[in-house]
């Protein structure tokens, strides 16, 4: 009988099964932040339990921190963060808080620890914990009442998905990134495309992504409604695994975490590679897309009623008019940062684009390192001065910032951002703020025109 | 302790909100979840599609309107749940009174968030979807069922079955707490760590 990945994961993690139909699935590693955790912890204390093996825990402040400087940047924040630090202290659990020099985003975090590694089943109380199947791991998201199941039982109640492939087959072409491949495969399949699937990345697109890359395809995989995003382990997987502070936990003995050559998936997306461009969303939801040379939609471009009407309300909303092209989108705010797009490799490829260039007036940039450890890296590969030279502002600490807007960091009514994030949902960077999302390169490009534009003609 | 939180069947008013991919964003704004509590939610749920931006109701709002205010179902969107993982979302749902959401298929998170928390989530055809837009819509302040057992909706005369699985339709029934149920199974939890393979015994540095 051959297996996908995903049931091999599924199958290795597998506890009993249970009376109603689900199963119970051991959880080898879970992480908390900040605003998921905090009733978890009240429900155990309320039901008089302990945590089952805290050292399988980690816990970081990311959503609702300032990222101009340590503190938070009021009293209710500040409740928070001291209130997951306390329950820390209490149930002995890892704590990466504020000032540690290995805070920052939790999924940023995680590999750089070396946290991660093939096999591992991985529970977070955020939707982008599908981030760690980019190493083979399965990882979800998961509510706080499940927190506290993992907490109290270290194991969830699940119920196995169904599972699709997407094959991204050939190159893609110079200047298209990982962004522009997964927001393609958002753009295809829908937002809610693979509810109820789990969804494994194949072809030689995906196989030719280094590990950041791989993780930005695996993270927004949620927006297309899956709850675990797989790529096959292979030597790019087994050389991340070296080096990091968990490293030496963990000896990786070359196993294959693979789908068997034969296996059946029940669902099969084939997307051409050299056919994705840069992509920028145009709407309120990510599969709103658009390719950088094209014009946003018309009312004569959709059939039904329905359509017609949410792409009204999406214009409405966006500010924008039927048929516009996407390279006349003028912006207020770029914003480089988040779990999608902050890591070093992230950083690298916006500063090629800044190198030399000088922020458009009027554009307000920032950038957000993902991690302590990734902001001290950029520092000392110069990226720093890059950033600052041409008119963006470096942030000294890590966190969600803009991406979500639960902390100080949050666009104005109205506002246009030019965002490395995962969600342009509308109100998701603020109330009225209007979020176009691409890759951090496509970002600095339009932080330096002032509008949307094409970053393959910044040589 | 969670309350015991669910009859057998759901009866009530149903307002129509069509809008596809309703995220948890939208359900329940961010400025809302820096609490620590459960509690507290209910003027939060849809917060800016229920307010305008100084506070006062949009009189336009579905849930706004008489006699949809008094609705304890919403006949929804495809995708709705979609987004962040956020629990907050379903607590503030059910603090504002809403027992049931009838769509064409929920994002994953807050599928298992909703029976957690008592919140059922009949699935239908589109076809069963629009037929209920348009009943809550036209046949205003007519009570709708929901028969969690039979899988059966009653809108006046006509019958729509749904999907639920039978784990989600159980606890629902039951109100059960998981994490209690799941400690009966401590033996099993035990035999199962003691063949884990070594490398995924994750020891966290402090």
């Amino acid at each position: 009988m051959t297996r996908t990945l995903y049931d091999k994961l599924v199958d290795a993690h597998k506890v009993c099964d249970l009376p109603d139909g689900d199963m119970l699935i051991y959880v080898d590693f879970h992480i908390m932040n900040e605003y998921t955790s905090p009733q978890a912890f009240s429900g155990l204390e309320s039901k008089g339990l302990n945590v089952w093996r805290p050292e399988a825990h980690l816990s970081v402040i990311d959503h609702v921190n300032a990222t101009r400087s340590v503190e938070a940047h009021d009293a209710q924040s500040k409740l928070l963060i001291d209130n997951l630090g306390k329950n820390c202290t209490t149930h002995e659990i890892a704590f990466y808080g504020l000032g540690d020099p290995r805070q920052g985003i939790e999924h940023i975090v995680v590999p750089e620890q070396g946290l991660v590694v093939p096999g591992m089943l991985i529970a977070c109380g955020d939707s982008h914990t599908t981030t760690y199947g980019a190493f083979g791991a399965l990882g979800f998201g998961i509510g706080t009442s499940e927190v506290e199941h993992v907490l109290a039982t270290q194991t969830l109640r699940y119920k196995r998905m169904k599972t699709m492939r997407v094959t991204i087959n050939g190159d893609t072409t110079l200047g298209v990134t990982a962004k522009d491949i997964i927001m393609k495969v958002v753009q295809v399949i829908g937002a809610g495309g693979a509810n109820g699937f789990a969804v494994e990345f194949s072809g030689s697109a995906i196989r030719n992504l280094n590990m950041a890359g791989r993780m930005t395809v695996c993270n927004m995989a949620v927006e297309l409604g899956a709850r675990a995003a797989l790529i096959a382990t292979d030597e790019t997987t087994e050389k991340a695994l070296k080096g990091h502070p968990h490293s030496g936990q963990f000896e990786f003995k070359g196993e294959k975490w693979v789908s068997d050559p034969n296996a059946i998936f029940d669902h099969e997306v084939t997307i051409s590679g050299a056919d994705i461009e840069p992509l920028i969303t145009w709407g309120t939801s990510p599969d709103q897309s658009i390719s950088i040379t094209a014009h946003v939609p018309s009312a004569q471009d959709y059939v039904s009623p329905k359509a017609k009407k949410a792409l009204e309300r999406s214009l409405e909303y966006m500010g924008l008019d039927e048929g516009q092209s996407a390279q006349s989108i003028v912006i207020d705010t770029a914003f480089i940062g988040s779990c999608t797009n902050s890591r070093i490799e992230d950083l690298r490829e916006a500063a090629k684009i800044l190198d030399g260039r000088q922020v458009a007036k009027g554009v307000e940039a920032i950038v957000v390192p993902g991690s302590a450890m990734t902001r001290i890296k950029a520092e000392a590969e110069g990226l720093r001065s890059i950033f600052e030279t041409s008119g963006f502002e470096w942030r000294p600490e890590a966190g969600c910032s803009m991406c979500l807007a639960m902390n100080d960091d949050i666009a104005m009514d109205g506002e246009r951002v030019a965002s490395s994030t995962n969600r342009n949902f509308e109100g998701r960077q603020g109330r009225g703020a209007r979020t176009h999302l691409m890759s951090p390169a496509m970002v600095a490009a339009a932080a330096i025109a002032g509008h949307l534009v094409d970053v393959r003609n910044f040589k | 302790m969670k309350e015991k939180h669910m009859n057998t069947t759901i009866k009530g008013i149903a307002a129509p909100l069509p809008l596809a991919n309703v995220d948890t964003d939208v359900i329940m704004p961010k400025r809302f979840l820096i609490t620590i509590t459960r509690e507290g939610l209910a003027d939060g749920t849809f917060a800016d599609l229920r307010f305008d931006n100084t506070g006062q109701k949009r009189p336009e709002f579905i849930l706004n309107k008489a006699p949809w205010k008094q609705a304890n179902i919403l006949v929804v969107g495809d995708n709705f749940g979609c987004g962040s993982s956020r629990e907050h979302a379903v607590w503030g749902m059910r603090q504002l009174g809403i027992n049931a959401c009838i769509g064409t298929g929920f994002a994953g998170i807050f599928y298992d968030n909703a029976r957690k928390n008592g919140l059922a989530l009949p699935i239908v055809s589109s076809e069963s979807r629009d037929t209920l837009l348009e009943y809550s819509k036209n046949k205003s302040g007519e009570e709708i069922s929901i028969d969690i057992v039979s899988q059966t909706i009653k809108a006046g005369e006509i019958l729509i079955p749904f999907e639920m699985d039978t784990s989600t339709q159980t606890s629902l029934i039951r109100g059960r707490d998981d994490t209690l149920d799941t400690l009966e199974y401590t033996n099993a939890i035990h035999n199962f760590e003691t063949q884990l393979d070594d490398r995924m015994r994750v020891n966290v540095i402090k």
